[in-house]
């Protein structure tokens, strides 16, 4: 075992150091997180809305996709989309008589952990949305509001508090699941660590680096949240 | 569609089934028995344990389990080692597998998810049944025993069955530490015969199955249990 200077040196950001390397991972975790996120967002609010509004057919499809996606592991998931995915879009490519594309790995895990957050998200914005009291609802549809101007200004406004902490659930989540895609290959923190490791022979040392850096991502991530939630429910009476 | 390697792979999926299995049975098991110990030490433990048990949950919940596996696969596991006498000892064919590390990195974690349950439960139990206990003249260690802990467990029975279903649903990661569990298995018929996604789907169809039992299994629990509504 070196003394504490070389390990200090190992974690050093320039080159001879691998700390360079685990913050540029860290970046593109969050990265990949934020894009998942967004992308889970969007896919979560018209998916609650299909389930709340919709008509049979459409209701069956996302009960199927909600419930597939819960019940199958992240891991499988992940691996079954990315392969999946890419050559699905290839053939339906092919069969447009479009040349093959080379799909990004990033694009892919976004796209892949967008997926799987989009199931989630749309049971967390369907509880939040059954939360808001139909009242509001009726008395801006009194006022003649047209549905999209009331998602907008009653609906949306309405249900983030209900629905903040189970968003707030769910970034930690996809931080965490970012961390599977290391499997697939895409160099986020986690295989940016295990490089790293593989390379000096010092694993624990790196192990425990890279975890700090996830906790050091959560515990941020926390504080963001916490002041997003109070400043979402500013007005409204506290409780206990 | 082609599913005809099944017949000769079977007894390989057989024997990754039963090792997912007891990966599940034994960091649901295990891991139930760190939490009770955690959430007591939050709930009524002096201060620096509860900070102990409080900062033990926020970091296993805040790193993710994969990297948390491979640090003690990798990390301890190639300190291990390093302990005079440990490799010639009987304890050395358990602790240089893959399956060891496994099954502790998941019982950790899970004790640490669990334990945030049961502090929630264990706050929510109505005062007046631990007075009326009180009142009877039990003492603490069997007002926890006969009271406390059973109406907790009752109250978090339905989010339990979540987090064993989570749990089961993190067992695949095994497979990056070497273990043969079912989804190591599709792995290697994935790589013998080419096949893309038949596997996979085997595989995936186990763990619903599995999803379904396991909630079925909670609900009789839950069932069992008179609620007055």
């Amino acid at each position: 075992m070196s003394s504490s200077q070389s390990l200090l040196e190992l974690l050093s950001p320039y080159p001879p150091g691998w700390g360079g390397v685990l913050l540029a991972g860290a970046l593109s975790t969050v990265l990949i997180s934020l894009g998942a996120y967004l992308v889970g967002v969007v896919i979560g609010l018209a998916g609650a809305i299909g389930k709340l509004k919709g008509n049979r057919p459409v209701r069956f499809v996302l009960d199927l996709y909600t419930t597939a996606v819960r019940a199958i592991p992240e891991l499988i998931l992940i691996i079954g989309l990315y392969y999946a995915g890419t050559d699905g879009l290839n053939r339906i490519l092919a069969a447009l008589g479009l040349p093959a594309l080379e799909i990004n790995g990033f694009v892919a895990a976004v796209a892949v952990l967008g997926i799987v957050q989009g199931a989630y998200m749309t049971e967390v914005f369907r509880g939040a949305i059954l939360a808001v009291p139909v009242g509001q609802i009726e008395a801006a549809a009194a006022f003649g509001m047209r549905p999209r101007l009331r998602l907008r200004r009653i609906v949306l406004p309405a249900l983030m508090p209900n629905a903040l902490p189970g968003l707030a659930n769910l970034w930690m989540c996809v931080t965490k699941d970012s961390a599977l895609i290391a499997v697939v290959g895409y160099q986020e923190l986690a295989l940016a660590t295990r490089i790293a490791a593989g390379n000096t022979k010092h694993y624990f040392l790196f192990f425990l680096a890279s975890a700090a850096l996830y906790l050091a991502i959560t515990l941020l991530s926390n504080v963001v949240f916490t002041a997003l939630e109070n400043r979402f429910r500013r007005g409204q009476p506290k409780t206990a | 569609m082609n599913f005809s390697w099944i017949f000769s792979y079977w007894p390989l999926l057989a024997a990754g089934a039963v090792q997912t299995v007891l990966l599940l049975v034994i960091s649901v098991g295990f891991g139930f028995i760190l939490a009770i110990g955690l959430a007591l030490a939050q709930v009524i433990g002096p201060r620096w344990l509860k900070l102990l048990a409080r900062g033990y949950c926020t970091c296993l919940r805040g790193t993710p389990l994969l990297i948390q596996l491979w640090l003690l696969y990798y990390g301890v596991g190639s300190l291990l080692p390093m302990i005079p006498g440990l490799r010639a000892s009987f304890l050395w064919p358990i602790l240089r597998e893959g399956f060891f590390f496994a099954a502790v990195s998941f019982t950790l974690n899970y004790a640490a998810y669990e334990a945030e349950v049961l502090r929630g439960a264990l706050l929510a139990v109505p005062k007046g049944e631990l007075e009326a206990g009180r009142s009877f003249g039990m003492s603490s260690s069997t007002l926890l025993r006969r009271i406390w802990l059973p109406r907790a467990i009752r109250i978090a029975l339905p989010t339990i069955a979540g987090e064993v279903v989570l749990q089961l649903k993190a067992t695949p990661l095994a497979f990056t530490v070497t273990v043969m569990d079912l989804y190591a298995v599709a792995y290697k018929v994935r790589q013998d015969t080419l096949l893309v996604y038949e596997p996979l789907m085997v595989v995936t169809v186990f763990y619903v199955c599995l999803t379904l039992i396991i909630t079925r299994a909670f609900k009789i629990v839950e069932a069992q249990v008179p609620v007055r509504r």
